[in-house]
């Protein structure tokens, strides 16, 4: 069983980088607000593009 | 080649001019953005073309200048008073700033909002959050102003408001990140220590053929005391400074025990862990640490901020006014007002400064600063208050006073005093904690000395277990979840109980104060009585149809529209009544005195019908065709439906009811009459000071719960055991009240006082249950029975209860 000396320090870590992944997305707001993004993936597509970026195209410019 | 827009091109989604680029002759709909294009055409593809007809109509009516006045609301918004209070400045050169967002709550409403003024040139962008009812906007400033941005939000059907100082969010968000942090850690840390104490525990039953190598289990040992020293250090550093904190106060908190027992707990189990020999408790500690933590972060989830004067005052005067100079006006900031400056009011304004009306004649509704039913009338040397709304010629006012030196300014600093002067409650869970904290640690010194004469080997195992198993997660819980609950159950029935601790002081019943105007009544008046010829209320609509004035006004709306009639020969005279023909019949309404002036005495019976009015409180208006008089019409304001069965309601729980208005104490005591209140308890004239100072007074006999709606029960509101703004009250008591209700009437006052009781016993019950489960730990570790597996045990079992008993408890649901 001297396995077990290899995988639960193995464990160990793979815990500290699920702790070390957490504390980033909190520190980076991903968890400030819980309701928007689950209606948010409903959207179909990217917001509009702004109407000052859009290249006209109907070629008359 | 491109054709020029025409000047008058405007956006069929939201009316601004649209941009020459995005001009299409041979379309048949303008817009100013792809956005507005899109938005245009999803409301076409759900059917709600209406909201375009809607809109245009409400433009067409005399009340566009209402429509102007909203929309004046947000010139505010590029003030640099506004900026200094609400925005905030990012390092790119770049502006950001929270509003909160009126009636948004789904999908389509955080499309829309994100999306059309995301569209828009200058706007970097607009992040909504949906639990918040917030949007987070980020602008260059060169590009594009706040109030256009606001305004293209309001024209989607979303009204804004500016909320508190972005610094202080990013302090309370820099925190609750903090809290789920340790939160995470503590959960990782318990989940990985129970597994190896599975192991451990599973090796050491040797009758289920459990075997495990010694120095296996010294390395699970030396892993769960790491892991145990880390989450006590880390996560249950939270306990260990408020134990510190409780010490240094001399006052026994929760805090205490919980510190002691991962201390004492953390250290004996290193010690065991190092000598190979004893229980290590490790597997219960990780667990309390995240328990608490849990009841930690939920109880601040309900915590309450009490908003300052200052920002109070600005939701109810404009920033900036109209100032008179020589003949012409200019828009000015309201701080660089001096007295004795002109300023002009136009209709449908709100007053901003306090004066004297110098020219113009209008009414001013000062209802929500006064509590008057009726509109004032506003004419040269008449006072007229800030806050107060103009509602039908514009007027000029000599300033008196202006900001924090006018009534309402000083009124809004009553407010803030009277959050800050409120008594804490002591919380039920706090009452218990003292004698729990108290009777763990003689049970504890107890159990040491008594080990210590019986078998001295085992004496501080014995004290350690049971600090350990005696830890109160459960009731750490108890009191947050409970309420928890109930604060999602009563949302859900339109009750939003702003702090946790609102539902706790509705425990014992006391009075309730209920304000007049706006709350037991509609807040307008309206035909509540009429006696004699039914034949005529047609016509009499029809004629009043013709006068603007309030009383004109509240009968044509409560009759309801008049059809096709001829009327001619229209006098009226201000103050008295109004004469014409109408179908050439020769009406003649007003006042007892404008009516007998013209038809000369009244018969009996409209003196009888007139008193039977002034007994009511209700204004009588008397009606006279062709020279005899032919009804008597009693206005008022209608009492709310569904306020009887909700005082009685009130009344069975035990409460006293009373009436505190602004309006006129005849009026007051009929309405408290009419609902079977005490007239020694219906006091009207009350200014907003004497509705403080009876509250006050009232607060040393019992709790008192303050119902209102207006400017003037703000003050009331917040030195109030419970304030309770009802629906549709103006800004400033729902920010000063704890509890709002979101569903119109007074029937939602009396489900949250049941709820509230219902909740305090759902409290109740989960104190015992986690109560019961640490008399029986505390048992167990006297007699020395207890072991490391059944305080494993019990502890989450205990917490699963506490859990299942709030969820289970019918705190607000519909009564069956």
């Amino acid at each position: 069983m001297s396995v077990l000396y290899i995988v639960v320090p193995l464990a160990l870590v793979i815990v500290a980088a699920a702790i070390g992944a957490f504390v980033w997305a909190t520190r980076t707001g991903q968890f400030d607000d819980l309701s928007t993004p689950g209606v948010r993936v409903l959207f179909d597509d990217e917001p509009t593009r702004k109407p000052a970026d859009q290249p006209d195209n109907d070629g008359n410019q | 080649m491109r054709t020029e827009a025409p000047a008058e091109a405007r956006c069929d989604h939201c009316s601004l001019p649209v941009p020459p680029g995005l001009f299409d002759p041979e379309a048949d709909h303008q817009f100013c953005c792809a956005a507005c294009a899109t938005a245009y055409e999803v409301i076409h593809s759900c059917g709600l073309e209406q909201y375009y007809t809607l809109r245009q109509r409400l433009d067409d009516t005399p009340s566009a200048a209402m429509g102007a006045a909203a929309s004046d609301h947000y010139d505010r918004y590029d003030d640099p008073a506004f900026h200094d209070l609400y925005v905030e400045a990012s390092e790119d050169g770049l502006l950001c700033v929270e509003l909160h967002v009126v009636g948004m709550h789904c999908a389509a409403c955080v499309w829309l909002i994100e999306a059309v003024p995301g569209a828009a040139p200058g706007v970097v962008e607009s992040r909504v959050d949906l639990g918040r009812s917030m949007v987070r906007l980020t602008w260059e400033p060169e590009r594009i102003r706040l109030s256009k941005i606001a305004r293209l939000i309001d024209s989607l059907g979303y009204p804004t408001q500016p909320t508190r100082g972005a610094a202080l969010r990013a302090l309370e968000r820099r925190e609750d990140r903090r809290l789920l942090i340790l939160l995470a850690v503590a959960g990782a840390v318990a989940g990985n220590v129970m597994l190896i104490a599975l192991a451990l525990y599973g090796g050491s039953v040797r009758w289920l053929g459990g075997w495990m190598a010694p120095e296996h289990q010294l390395f699970f040992r030396w892993i769960s005391a790491g892991l145990g020293v880390l989450a006590v250090a880390w996560p249950g550093g939270v306990f260990l400074r408020g134990a510190l904190a409780s010490l240094r106060v001399r006052r026994l908190h929760l805090d205490l025990p919980i510190a002691l027992a991962l201390v004492i707990g953390a250290a004996w189990g290193l010690a065991n862990t190092i000598r190979d020999t004893g229980e290590i408790y490790f597997d219960s500690l990780t667990t309390v640490i995240f328990l608490l933590l849990i009841g930690r972060w939920i109880q601040r989830k309900q915590q309450r901020r009490a908003a300052g004067a200052v920002e109070l005052l600005y939701r109810v005067t404009p920033t900036s006014v109209r100032l008179v100079r020589d003949g012409a006006t200019e828009q000015v900031p309201i701080e660089t007002l001096i007295p004795g400056a002109i300023v002009e009011v136009r209709a449908g304004e709100t007053v901003p400064v306090d004066g004297v009306v110098v020219d113009g004649e209008s009414d001013i509704d000062a209802s929500t600063l006064t509590g008057e039913s009726w509109p004032v009338r506003a004419a040269p040397g008449v006072n007229a208050t800030a806050g107060g709304v103009n509602l039908r010629a514009p007027i000029r006012v000599r300033v008196e006073a202006s900001g924090e030196d006018t009534r309402v300014g000083r009124l809004m600093r009553l407010v803030e005093e009277s959050a800050q002067r409120r008594a804490p409650i002591v919380r039920l869970a706090d009452a218990i904690t003292g004698w729990f904290v108290g009777a763990v640690l003689i049970l504890a010194t107890l159990t040491a000395v008594a080990w210590l004469l019986i078998d001295p080997s085992r004496a501080v195992d014995n004290a350690v277990a049971l600090l350990i198993v005696t830890c109160p997660c459960a009731l750490g819980l108890a009191t947050p979840l409970a309420v928890l609950v109930a604060i999602g159950r009563a949302s859900r029935r339109g009750i939003l109980i702003k702090g946790g601790d609102a539902l706790e002081r509705l425990a014992r019943p006391g009075l309730v104060l209920l304000d007049k105007t706006g709350t037991l009544t509609l807040g307008k008046a309206a035909l509540v009585r009429w006696e004699g010829d039914e034949s005529i209320k047609p016509l009499v609509a029809a004629l009043e149809a013709q006068v603007a004035h309030p009383i004109a006004a509240a009968l044509v709306e409560s009759i309801g529209a008049a059809g096709a009639h001829t009327i001619d020969h229209v006098e009226h005279t201000v103050g008295a009544g109004v004469a014409g023909h109408v179908d050439g019949r020769r009406l003649i309404i007003g006042s007892q005195a404008f009516v007998t002036s013209h038809v000369g005495a009244l018969t009996e019976w409209t003196v009888g019908a007139i008193e039977r009015c002034a007994a009511e409180a209700l204004t009588p208006i008397v009606i006279a065709a062709d020279g005899a008089p032919a009804a008597v019409a009693g206005l008022g304001d209608p009492i709310r439906d569904d306020a009887q069965p909700a005082l009685d309601k009130l009344r069975a729980g035990g409460w006293r009811l009373g009436i505190c208005s602004g309006d006129d104490p005849r009026v007051v005591r009929a309405v408290g009459a009419r609902l079977g209140i005490d007239p020694a308890d219906c006091i009207g004239a009350a200014t907003p000071e004497d509705k403080l100072s009876r509250v006050r007074e009232e607060l040393h006999h019992g709790p008192v719960v303050m119902v209102g709606d207006g400017v003037n029960d703000a003050a009331a509101l917040s030195a109030a055991t419970v304030g309770i703004a009802v629906h549709g009250g103006a800004e400033v008591s729902l920010e000063s009240a704890d509890v709002a209700c979101n569903a119109p009437g007074i029937a939602p006052i009396a489900e949250l006082v049941a709820g509230a009781t219902r909740t305090i016993h759902a409290i109740r019950r989960n104190l015992a249950a986690s109560l019961f489960y640490n008399v029986v730990c505390a048992t167990l570790a006297m007699t020395g029975v207890i072991n490391p597996l059944i305080a494993a045990v019990l502890m989450p079992v205990s917490s699963v209860t506490v859990i299942t008993l709030s969820f289970r408890a019918r705190t607000f649901e519909p009564e069956a």
